[in-house]
């Protein structure tokens, strides 16, 4: 135990503006438990509904047509679309992150911290641009 | 997989198969079957890991564990099998 944590007063009771404000996630917890939800969503149910477009837009004429004039453009569509591409990016990066971690990459708490950071920045970022060309 | 994600942006943003012919071409060339269906199965793998570690972590009784986890079997397979009909029709 470091001697600044010995130095905290104990007990330290949990009131509520300290589970809301005062302990809180480290960034890279952060990013892993929204590796998992992404994970999750990815499984089920956005593989389901993507096979079930893919299946259709190339079934038929018509149902590419379908596909991509009239249910694309439906804003709840949309924003669902936006929801995938974020949590594809987001396990995409965050999933290369835990990579070079397994390989000794970056395993210090400083450079852990900030690949974190970056993870979730650049899933956002990427989101965002993709949310820009389709609206 | 990776891989298969930036092989499909590029093929997307190269050939721009806004029509239902050069659609349903890109998906008719030999490679991409074969390079869809390797990213399928291996997505359907990996998904089994993620899932299971999710399963083994949060549910405790053991039959519904065990139910749960031949439902993500299952829907893993089914979901492979779907892609096979997909590509191959």
């Amino acid at each position: 135990m470091s001697s600044a944590a010995a130095k905290r007063p104990r007990p330290k009771y949990l009131t509520l503006p300290a589970i809301l404000f005062e302990i809180r996630l480290p960034m890279p917890g952060f990013v892993s438990i929204l590796h998992r939800i992404s994970g999750a969503l990815l499984f089920f149910p956005f593989a389901a509904w993507l096979l079930y477009l893919l299946d259709t837009s190339l079934a038929s004429e018509q149902g590419f047509a379908r596909v991509k004039d009239h249910y694309l453009q439906m804003p709840i569509v949309k924003l669902a679309l936006i929801v995938f591409v974020w949590a594809f990016a987001h396990h995409f990066c965050a999933g290369i992150r835990f990579l070079l971690l397994d390989i000794n990459h970056g395993i210090e708490l400083g450079p852990a911290r900030r690949s974190a950071g970056v993870v979730l920045v650049v899933s956002l970022l990427l989101t965002a641009f993709f949310a820009w060309r389709i609206w | 997989m990776a891989l298969y994600t930036l092989v499909l942006l590029v093929a997307l943003m190269r050939g721009r198969p806004t029509d239902y012919g050069a659609w349903k071409g890109l998906f008719q060339n030999g490679w991409m079957r074969v390079a869809t269906l390797l990213f399928a199965v291996s997505l359907a793998w990996h998904a089994w890991v993620g899932v299971r570690d999710i399963v083994m972590d949060y549910i405790k009784p053991d039959g519904l564990r065990l139910g749960l986890q031949v439902v993500t079997i299952l829907l893993l397979a089914g979901y492979v099998g779907w892609t096979v009909q997909v590509l191959w029709r």
